[in-house]
């Protein structure tokens, strides 16, 4: 914790005091947060950082900050890691990844080389391919299905050292 | 918030409880283990040659052209250990147990050559001092044990051709059969494009570069996968796409017979110009020949090119038609020149053209072996004597007369076939990829229409035609390799430069398909050519081993009837007796066929169970999908 108390102090010094036992209420902006080196090259940085942020800004307080680094470690749990997941595909944030959601996913990912039409079989394939329960987008309970059988889960995604 | 719980209570579990610090020493060694194991893992995987390499060409341009690149290097490390073989237990022994340069006739250039022999332009040519080395096959003494060490050297010889054979054959077949193996494995193909979008990004990456090449790879991987589904989504006019099909291969067949009437009909006019004499005509009716089948090799590729989109294939299929339409080009071509050539000579005997040479080379010892005699007796100064009695009279080894050696002509013809179409692909690659690219790229601004859209633009990857080469040349390796032992050395030079300078040209000139496809994960078919291919060029090494006499006056095997006698001499001499007694037991042929019955036999057994375990594996996995089906 301290090495993390470390790299959100280096991000602002003369915002972030080094005492906390008064429990200051500072809060770190996005931009600061999104140009860290861990998250730089990430095309999902602002979602994550928006969807770790309690005040749904994008801005971090250290409680939010250190919640963001151990979800993103090896040590948490596979069902805590798909829960952030669901968060950040989850554009629009209502709870379900429609099919806009799914486009912004994808054209994060391939930096907008697709076609549109490409996009729209894609986007399609994918309800279809996980939509359970048939309404056209895909609620949790699909997303966590979906997730669970994925073998490169969790070799891939969430695992981040400082 | 939860997080926060969570973690909390984690670690408590740690802080609480007897036998607390072994407890956390335990943990601190599973860490640093797996932290070992992983790290051991990245050292192995950063051993393989060039894979850094190979992983960006597949991120940018896909499977299909990545699988070329790891065919290359497939095919490198065949060379590197059939030139450890060839190096190390032919060569090598020769240069430092041999008789040196210079002590028998050999070994030495002959006087009349000795003026020319330190020229450029003859050793790129390999006569001079390249041909009297140990790089080709007459240079090797026929001393039945050489050095201190008694070191068989015609027996190593002949054990090293007759072993870099048996290798290739058994690695080619281990291959095949181990890509046999992998494609049966099948995969989970539910939530595919679902786990592509949720768990291709790797989120420890921080580097720009690899950014990149992850976003690129993340594409084409995108690519891919529509490719598929839009195949597997076609709708198809059966009867439409039948005659179309029925159509493309009548149209490839009468290419293939154009080519071959030219070709018959250009070797003919040829023949008509030399009897005339070939003063009398230009520059293109000498070389007619020559350039009317470099003209086919260029342009039947890209007509089977055209031809093929009138079959509208999945692009895999597509790919491996037209490399099966351009081996059968290339063969026939060959074939119908050959015959051209026999059928002027009037030999009707089907064997190769190295029946010629050997009826003309026979004359040519006859010659050889009575001039010989006669400049012996003249040394003596016009005595010839009954009995060679006399004491031998020191001759410089360069004056001697020598026999013809037409193993080293063969083995030269090889080398400079070798070097010649390493060159030529070089330089295809620089002129057709590079300086395109370059004109491309810099005069588009003073161009009437847009180049790089338009008529030339950038050159794509041609899959087809470079695994062909790679191919071919592989033959030649084969098939030279027993009478030049620098052949696979220099392979390996020429498979290390061309790795290199095609991964460059490939990002720098090339543009990806517009539809890029998934190579097959078996390259079964690439091996498949390879084997053909490798048996092709066995046959006549193998034949001239068994029928043909060595040269009476250069390489290891002079002076005895047939190559392979050299095993039985060793039997004789440096086994015991009853060994000798065995060996020719076994090699009874009353013996011999029963045991090729029983082979034949188990073969035909492994084959109906192979083939009743893959139905088994079928079965269940159609039954685990439906009880997956209807757990959901």
């Amino acid at each position: 914790v301290y090495r993390l108390h470390g790299r959100y102090h280096e991000m602002a010094p003369n915002v972030v005091p080094m005492d906390y036992t008064k429990d200051p209420d500072v809060k770190l902006p996005m931009q600061l947060i999104i140009n860290m080196p861990e998250l730089k090259e990430n095309p999902f940085r602002e979602r994550i950082v928006e969807s770790f942020s309690e005040d749904g800004e994008g801005s971090l307080s250290f409680n939010d900050f250190v919640d963001m680094f151990s979800v993103l470690s090896e040590m948490a749990p596979r069902e805590l890691k798909a829960i952030y997941a669901f968060k950040i595909y989850d554009f629009n944030t209502d709870n379900f990844i429609c099919k806009s959601d799914l486009e912004k996913t994808l054209n994060k990912l391939t930096r907008e080389e697709l076609t549109a039409e490409e996009i729209t079989l894609v986007c399609e394939k994918v309800i279809e391919e996980a939509d359970m329960d048939g309404d056209g987008k895909l609620g949790f309970a699909d997303f966590e299905n979906m997730i669970s059988k994925a073998p490169d889960f969790l070799r891939y995604c969430f695992k981040k050292k400082i | 918030r939860e997080a926060q719980l969570f973690v909390e209570k984690f670690e408590g579990a740690l802080g609480k409880g007897k036998g607390k610090k072994f407890y956390a020493y335990k943990v601190m060694m599973t860490k640093k283990w797996m932290k070992f194991q992983r790290d051991f893992e990245n050292f192995k995987t950063a051993c393989i040659p060039w894979e850094m390499k190979i992983k960006e060409i597949e991120s940018h341009f896909g499977s299909s052209v990545a699988s070329y690149f790891i065919f290359l290097r497939w095919m490198y490390g065949i060379n590197m250990i059939l030139f450890g073989l060839t190096f190390g237990l032919v060569m090598v022994p020769e240069a430092l147990m041999g008789k040196p340069y210079g002590s028998l006739p050999r070994k030495t250039v002959p006087r009349a050559e000795e003026a020319s022999a330190m020229n450029f332009a003859t050793l790129w040519d390999f006569s001079g001092f390249a041909q009297y080395s140990v790089l080709f096959y007459g240079y090797y003494n026929n001393q039945r044990t050489i050095g201190w060490l008694k070191f068989r050297m015609p027996l190593s010889y002949f054990l090293v051709g007759v072993g870099t054979i048996g290798y290739s054959f058994m690695i080619v077949i281990r291959t095949m059969a181990r890509n046999a193996n992998e494609e049966g494995g099948g995969d989970d193909t539910s939530f595919n494009f679902s786990w592509k979008m949720f768990t291709s990004w790797d989120y420890l990456i921080g580097n720009p570069e690899t950014a990149d090449n992850k976003f690129a790879s993340i594409t084409t991987s995108f690519k891919e996968a529509i490719v598929e589904e839009q195949e597997s989504r076609k709708e198809e006019n059966i009867h439409l796409t039948r005659f179309l099909r029925v159509l493309a291969n009548f149209l490839a067949l009468c290419t293939l017979a154009g080519s071959g009437y030219l070709i018959f009909f250009v070797v003919r006019r040829s023949q008509k110009f030399a009897l005339e004499g070939l003063e009398n005509y230009g520059w293109w009716e000498r070389n007619e020949v020559n350039m009317v089948m470099s003209l086919l090799g260029m342009f039947c590729p890209t007509l089977f090119d055209v031809i093929s989109s009138l079959e509208n294939y999945h692009p895999r299929i597509a790919l491996r038609w037209q490399l099966g339409r351009i081996f059968a080009l290339f063969l026939g071509n060959l074939y119908t020149f050959i015959i051209a050539l026999m059928d002027e000579i009037n030999l009707k005997a089907s064997y190769l053209l190295t029946f010629i040479i050997f009826n003309m080379h026979l004359e040519e010892e006859k010659i050889v072996k009575y001039n010989m005699t006669i400049w012996e007796a003249s040394l003596y100064n016009g005595t010839i004597p009954e009995n060679s009695t006399a004491p031998p009279i020191q001759v410089d080894p360069a004056d001697v007369p020598r026999g013809p050696c037409w193993e080293t002509m063969v083995g030269q013809e090889f080398v400079r076939l070798t070097v010649s179409d390493t060159m030529t692909t070089y330089i295809t690659i620089l002129i057709g990829d590079f300086l395109r690219a370059v004109f491309v790229r810099f005069f588009n601004y003073c161009w009437c229409w847009d180049l790089e859209y338009g008529f030339p633009s950038y050159s794509e990857f041609d899959i087809s035609g470079n695994v062909l080469g790679l191919i071919f040349n592989q033959g030649m390796i084969w098939m030279g390799s027993f009478y030049a032992p620098c052949l696979p050395a220099i392979n390996v030079f020429r498979l290390h430069t061309s790795m290199y300078l095609q991964c460059w040209a490939v990002m720098c000139c090339n543009v990806p398909q517009e539809r890029v496809f998934k190579a097959s994960r078996s390259n079964n078919f690439y091996m498949a050519m390879l084997l053909f291919i490798l048996f092709l060029s066995t046959l006549p090494a193998v034949y001239t081993i068994v029928s043909i006499p060595p040269s009476f006056d250069c390489g290891p095997f002079s002076g005895k009837t047939r190559m392979f006698e050299v095993i039985s001499e060793t039997l004789e001499h440096d086994f015991p007796s009853w060994f000798g007694k065995v060996f020719g037991y076994a090699s009874n042929p009353g013996l011999i066929l029963p045991f090729i019955l029983l082979m034949v036999l188990s073969i035909y057994y492994l084959n109906a169970t192979s083939k009743s375990y893959k139905e088994a594996n079928l079965e269940l996995k159609k039954k685990l999908q439906s009880v997956r089906d209807s757990e959901l």
